[in-house]
């Protein structure tokens, strides 16, 4: 594949169609920089942090697994799911590249973050990138060093915490004008 | 056909490039400019009738020059995201809908594709032809709303009645299939929720057949309008390596001479198999968005007409894919069945599980690349949702295109990136 001479590349995947390239978060500029400039990734498409935080931990999803999943020889483990793979960190941040071009081609550009890990911003390389961090910052709480108007932008501005993160409290939230204030 | 000959501007197309900088989003007065004592800063929305919904945007006046500007959003957060988390599949199909209320069709369907792409579920012909069909009847609608609304705003109301008097029609065709007028939650995963009624094919044609003539009639109205000519043209000029740079998608970047269309370029249901072309204008400026959109309309009206032809050979054919494990057995057979019964009860109660995986889905939606990312862990519940809302990236234009514009013609810019504040704030 092309994509390994991506600089920091970790390595990369392929699933329903779709192709992931894992790299390293302190080379996401360069390794952005070379899929747009080399192989035509020209289009920042969506920036998707998820938060993996209790990952195949029981009661988060409502289901119980075991390793295996189902086993026909065991009793009692009908409707077991497997429990889905470990994942390296406890934040992906994945960024959908598009090839605006006459071959049109996707990739997923994917970087692991621990939680107090920050990472660079992805304005110089496409300026959309701009609301979609902005976005992943209000929610996710992920921090993109050097982006120049890092602030809030769906939640009011002294929100507390990041409401998409999975330890965040549901149902927590004040509730204004409720007659207690 | 059109009847309207194509536009007479021999205007040279616009290829500068105008991101402002270091913030690609906000437009910065400056410094002389504040100094003169002259810059009056006017807030803008959020409540206000030309923002299409609750946009606020923070605009600096020298006169009527718009010096600096800033979007602020969020008014309609509503955490879309999250509550799906919380949801079985099969409950999460009603949230899209409502995140962009105006092309609901369209963002039921993503969602629905993302959930089979993780399931590699097959997909009946009838169901594809269906679902074609009814995206494409709901890109009419939301392109009508668009006229209407931007039409409306800079002063030509009598467009509004007609735009939203062909919406209706599309909204009876909607009830006539689905029971609902909007947020139909018509797609299962696996196909249609139900047989399309026998009824609705020839009252389809016969929108078909009234439709290019209403777009005739509206294009008669504004194409050649004076007044519209020049309240639109050489407005809000957005180049093509700008706009790409901006992530701008749909008829926006097909206004700046990008020849891009995701229902050509990576077909997804039925559109490999049905012919149409996708408009596209060079010059980069509001008409030119105007002009796309009435085009798209002839398109999608084209496209439904093959759906028809399609499905109406389709009488008797299965609506929904064959697999108990994910989709409700039919009613009848619950009286009968036991093992029907279980498969009811569990879905209904436990949903049914989708395979450990991520997956993004893109389609062309009225407004643009509409993107769905799902990430299961293998339960009943999604454990991520994102949706890449074209409104939100479409927003992010807005500076971009207000510079060295007057306060006057920011409604008709900001009106023509098309956006819907449901969408954009989720």
């Amino acid at each position: 594949m092309s994509l390994d001479a991506t600089p920091g590349f970790v390595e990369s995947s392929q699933a329903h169609g779709e192709e992931t390239v894992v790299v390293d978060p302190s080379a996401l500029i360069e390794a952005a920089t070379f899929l747009r400039d080399e192989e035509g990734f020209n289009f920042l498409s969506d920036i998707t942090p998820v938060d993996y935080l209790t990952w195949g931990e029981r009661s988060v999803s409502g289901y119980i697994g075991t390793t295996g999943g189902r086993d026909l020889n065991t009793p009692m483990t009908q409707g077991y799911q497997a429990v889905p793979a470990a994942k390296p960190k406890r934040f992906a941040v994945n960024y959908h590249l598009l090839s605006i071009s006459d071959e049109p081609r996707r990739v997923r550009l994917q970087v692991w973050l621990e939680d107090d890990e920050a990472v660079d911003t992805m304005i110089p390389v496409w300026p959309t990138a701009d609301w979609h961090e902005r976005e992943a910052w209000d929610l996710m709480g992920i921090r993109f060093e050097g982006h120049p108007n890092l602030k809030r932008i769906l939640l009011d501005d002294d929100w507390e915490g990041h409401p998409l993160r999975k330890d965040y409290p549901l149902g927590g939230e004040p509730v204004r004008f409720s007659g207690e204030e | 056909m059109s009847t309207i000959a194509p536009t007479r501007s021999r205007r040279p197309i616009y290829q500068g490039t105008r991101i402002p900088s270091p913030i690609p989003t906000v437009l910065k007065t400056t410094d002389e400019l504040w100094a003169t004592g002259d810059v009056l800063t006017v807030n803008f929305g959020p409540n206000h009738p030309s923002t299409h919904g609750v946009l606020r945007l923070i605009v600096d006046l020298y006169g009527e020059d718009v010096t600096g500007l800033e979007a602020v959003i969020g008014y309609l957060h509503t955490g879309f995201e999250k509550t799906m988390e919380q949801k079985t599949w099969w409950k999460c199909i009603t949230y899209p809908e409502r995140i962009d209320y105006v092309s609901f069709q369209n963002n039921e369907y993503v969602f629905v594709a993302a959930v089979e792409r993780l399931l590699e579920l097959e997909i009946p012909p009838k169901a594809i032809w269906m679902r074609t069909l009814l995206n494409e009847l709901n890109r009419i609608h939301s392109h009508l709303v668009w006229l209407g609304t931007s039409a409306l705003e800079l002063g030509a109301i009598s467009m509004f009645w007609y735009a939203f008097r062909e919406r209706d029609q599309i909204l009876d065709l909607s009830e006539l299939v689905t029971g609902y007028r909007m947020h139909t939650r018509y797609f299962q995963v696996g196909g249609l929720a139900e047989d399309i009624p026998r009824g609705f094919y020839p009252e389809a044609r016969k929108f078909c057949d009234w439709m290019p003539h209403a777009i005739d009639d509206y294009e008669t109205l504004l194409t050649r309008n004076k007044i519209w000519l020049e309240r639109t043209e050489g407005l809000g000029l957005l180049s093509a390596a700008d706009a790409i740079a901006l992530g701008q998608s749909g008829p926006v970047l097909r206004a700046s001479g990008v020849d891009w269309d995701l229902r050509k370029r990576q077909p997804y249901l039925a559109y490999h198999q049905v012919d149409f072309d996708v408009p596209v204008f060079p010059q980069g400026d509001v008409y030119a968005r105007y002009r796309v959109h009435m085009e798209e309309m002839r398109q999608s009206v084209r496209i439904v007409e093959q759906c028809l032809d399609r499905l109406e050979n389709m009488e008797g054919e299965p609506w929904i894919a064959d697999d108990r494990k994910v989709v409700l057995p039919p009613r009848h057979e619950l009286h009968t069945s036991m093992e029907s019964l279980i498969h009811h009860f569990k879905i209904v109660t436990e949903g049914f599980s989708v395979p450990e995986g991520e997956v993004y889905t893109a389609i062309e939606s009225p407004r643009g690349e509409l993107g769905c990312y799902v990430c299961s862990d293998g339960g009943p519940k999604p454990w991520r949702v994102k949706f890449r809302a074209p409104s939100y990236v479409a927003l992010q234009a807005t500076a971009t295109c207000m510079t060295d514009a007057l306060i006057a013609d920011m409604i008709a810019i900001v009106g023509s990136l098309d956006t819907v504040m449901g969408e954009v704030d989720r």
